[in-house]
């Protein structure tokens, strides 16, 4: 009588990745049945391993590889959507497009966005900062003008400081008044080395 | 703050493997990937309007009982019998794990109750309480269901 209770709590745990298989096949039958709202994957590249987040819209967060997983996932599942799953071939134009940049033969994007992250002062914001070309830079003062707030320069910064998906819309483009590098939620090296990337910065030698 | 559900991934990675051991153990190999699939998928559908994620566990077993038992009626419509879908090659495999094959299709020819009973209790380790929300009866009703499957299992194997 103890042997058949023992053999049925034994049940089952010989199962050796079949779990984790049939898991896979589920998120790709949800892609292909459109119920994935959000995919995630990394992408790597001379940063570390870049978490990269999409929608069916476009790309809607790219996380430095020292920001929390878990709370960057748990951010996009109350704002976009829980239904998030992990399908890195849905980040494949954003890795390609990442890859030419970072290797310095892209000097613009063409992935379309998700802007769900972002608040609407911060869409004026990051928005004039989309449009600042390649290779040049403008001041938080500056960007706040266009942004249609010509005295907010600290709201501003705090826009670009949340800017959820940095490298491709190019925060690092904005300095002080004054050349200083001022502020980048990836870390000052960071930002001085895109801007040395693009020729903004002189490489110090 | 309200919380919502957790990302749908953490979701699956919590569960996948007691949604797949009470499925192996529910229908068999066979056709536990299948409602496997099912399952997840109904969970996926419904995932942005679960308010309540505090059991998640017993949230997915539920889907994953009614699934099992959808596979069970479907199969007797299609009248094969259960050991047929466990069949193993008695050559080829020990005394032991002979035995166990013939608990499992012990387990599978129960009435749906005691089956799904036994299965979340011993495979699921799920208490009486929860076992009867699943099942959707009383704790009592749980606990006969659980102690008359016991019952038939010890028939069936000895």
């Amino acid at each position: 009588m103890i042997d058949i209770e023992r053999s049925l709590r034994a049940g089952g745990e010989d199962d050796g990745g079949q779990a984790e298989a049939a898991a896979v096949r589920l998120v790709a039958r949800a892609g292909a049945e459109g119920l994935a709202d959000v995919s995630y994957g990394t992408v790597d590249s001379p940063f570390g391993a870049l978490l990269a987040a999409t929608t069916r819209r476009g790309l809607v967060r790219l996380a430095f590889p020292e920001e929390d997983v878990d709370e960057v996932l748990e951010r996009l599942a109350r704002r976009v959507s829980p239904r998030i799953v992990q399908a890195p071939a849905a980040l494949d134009a954003a890795r390609h497009e990442l890859d030419e940049y970072f290797n310095g033969g892209r000097r613009r994007f063409e992935l379309t966005l998700d802007r769900a992250l972002i608040g609407p002062f911060s869409r004026r914001v990051l928005g004039a900062t989309s449009r600042i070309p390649y290779g040049q830079v403008l001041s938080y003062q500056e960007v706040a003008a266009k942004a249609g707030s010509p005295r907010g320069s600290r709201a501003a910064g705090n826009a670009l400081g949340s800017n959820p998906i940095p490298i491709v819309i190019p925060c690092h483009r904005v300095l002080r008044t004054g050349g200083a590098l001022g502020g980048y939620g990836g870390g000052l090296e960071r930002k001085r080395w895109l801007l040395e990337l693009e020729g903004a910065l002189q490489r110090d030698s | 703050m309200s919380d919502g559900p957790p990302p749908f991934q953490r979701f699956l990675d919590c569960h996948r493997d007691a949604v797949w051991r009470f499925l192996v153990a529910s229908v068999g190999r066979a056709e536990a990937e299948d409602c496997f699939q099912e399952t997840f998928l109904s969970a996926l559908r419904a995932y942005p309007e679960l308010h309540d994620a505090r059991n998640l566990r017993g949230w997915v077993l539920t889907i994953a009982n009614r699934k099992a038992l959808d596979a069970h009626r479907a199969r007797a419509r299609r009248a094969v019998p259960v050991a047929d879908a466990t069949t193993v090659d008695a050559r080829s495999v020990s005394d032991t794990t002979r035995a166990e094959e013939a608990v499992w299709a012990a387990v599978r020819a129960l009435p749906e109750r005691q089956r799904s009973a036994v299965v979340l209790r011993y495979v699921a380790d799920m208490p009486h309480r929860e076992i009867a929300a699943t099942i959707g009866c009383s704790e009592d009703a749980a606990r006969r269901s659980l102690h008359e499957g016991l019952t038939k299992l010890r028939e069936a194997v000895t």
